[in-house]
């Protein structure tokens, strides 16, 4: 059975077709789910995509999610349903309390555009177990506020739990605390970050890779893993 | 018709890059000596009638879950505007 794979439109969000074009690639089927319906239609895990939602008015991800759909999200992720939030699916995801801190500015003030160098740091999770842990992966970093900040305890208790997924690699872009680029939920089946995976998934398309201009598709084992952790 | 004031200010503990994009600007512009600019947000909430206790309880509420984030942001004043035109 094709596993089927919600992404979720918000209006603004921008990179809803392209987390639908990764889930097929990956060999899922996609499934449009709209913000203001609360039906899930049945799938199997969502992914909350990138974007500008609301115009990021009040704060990013902040109305968004109390958008319908984000109520049953929530209760399901609870229940163990697979989310990823990438960028502004990540802001959502800590507006709706599902991730802990927040993003803000980022520290250069400036929007940044660039293919980012991750370290991953966690592979048991719903979304990494295609990755190793210590392994450098290449994906598009495109965002205004994304400088990842929490307090001290939260921060301790992230790196103590082991819920540190992602770490920026040679440079911080963000000044995000720790270098922290993506989290997990305590139970693993919710994570975010703020690159983008998506926008690697497709030789030509992606950031340059060892084997040549535009590449590198080491976003594509995102969507690979949660297909093996729905059959597992 | 009533109005309640709610101003929203980033943590003290939490980098204001907006407040500091201000704070560089004012010595650019000849305004000099001020050592610190921090920028927080103004929200005006308005009701038909009067501002009742359970008016007030309504906007602490929204206030604190929707109009600020608890993790980077304090709400500092909730004022009620008598007279409100």
């Amino acid at each position: 059975m094709t596993a089927r794979v919600g992404v979720v439109t918000f209006p603004g969000s921008l990179d809803d077709r392209d987390a639908q074009r990764a889930v097929r690639l990956a060999g899922a089927e996609p499934v449009a789910l709209w913000h203001a319906d609360a039906d899930l239609h049945g799938v199997d895990a969502v992914v909350l995509p990138g974007g500008f939602s609301y115009g990021d008015y009040l704060r990013a991800g902040a109305i968004s999610r109390f958008a319908a759909v984000m109520g049953t999200i929530v209760d399901a992720a609870k229940g163990g349903l697979p989310v990823l939030g990438i960028c502004n699916g990540f802001q959502i995801l800590c507006e709706a309390h599902l991730l802990p801190g927040a993003m803000i500015k980022n520290d250069h003030r400036a929007f940044i555009c660039r293919e980012q160098v991750l370290t991953v740091e966690r592979t048991t999770t719903a979304w990494t177990r295609d990755y190793t842990v210590g392994e450098h992966i290449t994906i598009p970093l495109k965002n205004q506020d994304g400088q990842f900040v929490a307090d001290e305890r939260t921060l301790d208790m992230l790196e103590a739990e082991g819920r540190v997924v992602f770490r920026y690699a040679g440079w911080n872009p963000n000044g995000s605390r720790r270098d922290i680029a993506g989290i997990t939920n305590e139970a693993g089946n919710v994570v975010g970050l703020m690159p983008h995976p998506e926008h690697a998934v497709e030789p030509g398309f992606g950031p340059d890779a060892a084997d040549g201009h535009r590449r590198g598709t080491d976003g594509l084992r995102f969507f690979t893993s949660v297909i093996g952790a729905l059959v597992s | 018709m009533g109005r309640v004031v709610v101003e929203v200010m980033p943590k003290p503990e939490i980098l204001d890059p907006q407040g500091k994009a201000v704070a560089a600007a004012l010595p650019r512009l000849g305004f000099h000596g001020f050592t610190g600019v921090r920028q927080g947000k103004r929200f005006e909430l308005e009701v038909d009638g009067d501002v009742t206790a359970e008016v007030i309880e309504a906007v602490r509420q929204a206030a604190a879950t929707l109009l600020s984030n608890p993790v980077i942001e304090d709400v500092v004043a909730v004022t009620v505007v008598e007279g409100a035109a």
